[in-house]
């Protein structure tokens, strides 16, 4: 895994990443890619909820919440400069 | 994600009460779009109390419908689940694409969410896939102000290739406009052109081989190339469907496809 | 014209499809999406431009409390308890108000019987009986639900209720339950007929039974009064106040409690597996429509529910009436069955007559207060109710409840079962007799339980 490669579920909050894979498959990886989730795609993670997990991000325009177990399925090049 | 007080409120038990009604469509009209983008009040401020509830046949998936007339024509307004896609085969998104192809609705109106069209246009994009008579119902756009968005409407409708309209449907905005773009893409006043998405080379020589065949099966009645990436998506269902259709239209004695029949 | 040639002609299309698929199989769907999206981004590239982005986030900022570690799950009980309050002190007024009313009505009626010579037993049947149930019904309910379901469907409207799913979905990870299933249960707190349809959302199977089963936890509308009632006997004087909130709270959470506690050991006994995938979108926050809203809730949620129950309390409170007036050696029907529940009604906390109204109640939660209220007036001997002081007499005074009672009763009120529309739409919903007759069963063993223990555990403690 190249370097700054790393999954969804570790970008932290406030930094954004690009899709570069995404390793779920069937139903659940359908419904990432619906989501707007393709490789190459721009995500924000945006907020923890008050219990730690499910992570909330910012994914074209909308606000989608994945629990751990889906977020680490996708994995995301992270951006350097801080927004 | 899409619950909406009409999805599972009360009324689902009401439907018993309103089933069938008598009154005659002139134009069928299908309603889609992405969850929370306000396809519900669109419905709602289009067909007023004058709508009914029930469940799509074998399935436990509500169905609402309403009617409106305008320049003095009945429309019937079939409102389809809310997804995000056609592609992903839940229950939902089988009952909207099959909506969308076999129940051949005169127009569909796909509603987008003006703050977040991006994602949108995807829904919108796959339907334009299934049928050309579209009109795109922005909506919304009142919040997009607010955010600071503008959109240019008319080249959105330039680059689809179909009606597009603006609406604030809480404020009841632009649903006048609305209702009359439908009404011309209904009756063919108006002729659409909708925007075709390429795949890659592979794809679209998979698809050329499959069309033809298609075309000789159902005549033009569906849009081929769509049949055409589903079968080759290995939709089991869109074949069914399409095997429950040639049954269907053999027994009314139609003839369909060109050489089977000829 | 026969069916051959276009079934040939598709078996062959499907011949030709798999000779083709095999090239393109790989990925197909991916590069399909992946194409849909970048031509979606390149047309909103032309279409959307932004100049400048707004002063205040406001989505962000109310994100920034309502879901925030620090303040996020103070200000969901803080919001969901202000709910309470307003609908608890707003309701107290108007409800003594509607039952002065129609109490009034009852009088006159009884003065007309008498006036026209009305037989004794057809007063009895349709003032008594009828009547009396339905004005119970109606001063009881409508007004916590007049102004219940429009607060809830505010924060409906505005958006909150995906916070709360992301809020507590960690919970409902744990229990081995879906997110969406904290959704489901706000729905029912207008009515579990119309949760259980709301679990039509969560897609596994497994996780959506568990939905079903539990959905009952909630108190639905129709249970809602009683426990407003009970909680503003239990700290009379003080209703409307803090302390009756924080009861009617404190029982809500403790439902939600068992709703966990019942989703965790079925995901562990009769639902085995593992949670299903979840994703949820936390739409923008919406300006709320309040006209709308007050109007679409009266007119389709507070009087659809009330119709229903005067449907259901009107038959009951005949029902109830015969039971308590016709005798067979010396004792009323009604007063054998509760004279023959007694010993298991004290068992847990009650006594026969609140289970016979519980009974009697099963097509519907909300004629169960009336029903005791009409059993207990049958055998006292008081005749005018209509405030809470009144029903306070009745009940602590000629019946002997003591605090206990009151929380038993409103604990087997939250647990006990679901009402007869409910247990129809599960059958309907799950398309399964043994799941209905299990959603049925797991609730009732719940709430006697619970209620033997707290029952046993105050008497050996000296509390009660």
């Amino acid at each position: 895994m190249p370097d700054g490669i790393i999954s969804l579920y570790d970008l932290p909050v406030g930094r954004s990443g690009v899709v570069s894979s995404i390793h779920a498959d069937g139903l659940t990886r359908r419904r990432m890619m619906d989501l707007g989730l393709v490789p190459g795609t721009m995500v924000h993670a945006l907020r923890h909820s008050p219990a730690g997990d499910p992570k909330a991000f910012k994914i074209r325009g909308a606000v989608i919440a994945f629990r751990r177990e889906e977020a680490e399925k996708v994995l995301v090049e992270m951006r350097e400069e801080r927004d | 994600m899409g619950l909406t007080y009409r999805s599972s409120g009360f009324g689902t038990n009401r439907t018993d009460f309103f089933r069938g009604s008598s009154t005659k469509a002139d134009f069928v009209v299908a309603l889609a779009g992405n969850p929370n983008t306000g396809k519900s009040t669109v419905f709602n401020a289009l067909t007023g109390l004058k709508q009914h509830t029930g469940n799509w046949p074998g399935k436990t998936v509500l169905r609402a419908e309403g009617r409106y007339i305008y320049r003095g024509m009945v429309f019937k307004l079939v409102d389809l689940p809310g997804t995000y896609s056609l592609l992903a085969g839940s229950v939902e998104e089988q009952v909207a694409k099959d909506f969308l192809c076999f129940g051949k609705p005169d127009a569909t109106v796909v509603v987008v969410d003006a703050t977040c069209l991006e994602r949108n246009l995807n829904l919108a994009l796959q339907v334009l896939e299934i049928t050309p008579r579209v009109v795109i119902c922005v909506n919304l756009v009142d919040e997009a102000r607010r955010k600071k968005i503008h959109l240019d409407i008319k080249s959105l409708a330039e680059e689809l290739g179909v009606p597009a309209v603006a609406t604030a449907a809480r404020d009841g905005h632009g649903l006048d406009r609305l209702v009359s773009a439908v009404a011309d893409v209904a009756s063919g006043r108006i002729r659409t052109s909708p925007c075709v998405v390429r795949y890659s080379g592979a794809i679209e020589e998979a698809v050329l081989k499959i069309e033809p065949r298609i075309r000789e099966l159902v005549g033009s009645e569906f849009s081929s190339r769509w049949l055409a990436l589903r079968l080759l998506d290995g939709d089991r269902a869109v074949i069914s469907a399409v095997n429950r259709w040639l049954a269907r239209e053999e027994k009314a004695g139609r003839v369909t496809g060109g050489e089977i029949l000829a | 014209m026969s069916r051959a040639p276009l079934a040939a002609g598709l078996e062959e299309l499907i011949r030709e499809v798999e000779r083709v698929r095999p090239i393109v199989a790989r990925d197909f769907n991916d590069q399909v999406v992946g194409h849909i999206y970048a031509r979606a981004e390149s047309i909103a590239r032309k279409v959307v431009s932004q100049k400048e982005r707004p002063k205040i986030d406001w989505d962000k900022r109310l994100d920034d409390i309502l879901t925030s570690r620090m303040f996020g799950f103070p200000s969901m009980i803080l919001l969901i308890s202000a709910v309470f309050w307003i609908t608890l002190a707003g309701a107290n007024y108007p409800s003594e108000l509607l039952a002065a009313l129609l109490f009034r009505g009852q009088e006159y009626l009884a003065d007309l019987c008498l006036r026209l010579n009305v037989p004794w037993w057809a007063k009895g049947f349709f003032v008594d009986g009828v009547y009396r149930c339905v004005t119970w019904v109606v001063s009881v309910m409508l007004p916590p639900m007049a102004i219940f379901f429009p607060c809830f469907t505010l924060l409906e409207d505005m958006g909150y209720l995906p916070r709360v799913a992301f809020n507590l979905d960690r919970l409902f990870k744990k229990a081995g339950a879906h997110g969406k299933q904290s959704l489901t249960m706000s729905m029912g707190f207008g009515c579990n007929a119309a949760g259980i349809i709301a679990c039509r959302i969560i897609e596994s199977p497994r996780e959506r039974l568990i939905a079903i089963l539990t959905n009952n936890f909630v108190p639905c509308n129709g249970r809602f009064p009683t426990l407003i009632v009970l909680a503003g006997l239990m700290v009379l004087g003080a209703s409307g106040s803090p302390a009756a909130t924080l009861v009617v709270a404190g029982m809500v959470i403790f439902g939600i409690g068992m709703t966990l506690a019942v989703s965790w050991v079925l995901s562990k006994t009769l639902l085995k597996g593992v949670p299903s995938s979840f994703t949820l979108e936390l739409p923008p926050y919406r300006r709320p429509q309040v006209g709308r809203i007050v109007i679409r809730s009266v007119f389709d949620r507070t009087l659809f529910v009330l119709g229903r129950a005067v449907c259901v309390a009107a038959p009951a409170g005949g029902l109830t009436w015969i039971l308590a007036n016709v005798y067979a050696g010396g004792l009323s029907l009604l007063g054998h069955a509760a004279a023959w529940l007694n010993p298991f009604g004290k068992l847990l906390g009650m006594d026969g007559f609140i289970l016979v109204a519980f009974l009697l109640g099963f097509p519907a939660n909300e004629i169960v207060l009336p029903i005791l209220i009409m059993s207990y007036l049958a055998t006292g001997s008081m005749t005018r109710l209509d405030s809470l002081e009144s029903l306070h007499m009745l009940f602590v005074v000629e019946h002997g409840w003591t605090w206990l009672t009151a929380v038993c009763m409103m604990l087997f009120s939250l647990l006990h079962y679901p009402c007869g529309t409910t247990l129809w739409t599960i059958r309907r919903e799950s398309g399964s007799v043994k799941w209905t007759a299990l959603s049925f069963l797991i609730p009732l063993g719940i709430a006697c339980f619970v209620c033997f223990l707290a029952a046993r555990s105050a008497v050996l403690l000296g509390l009660a």
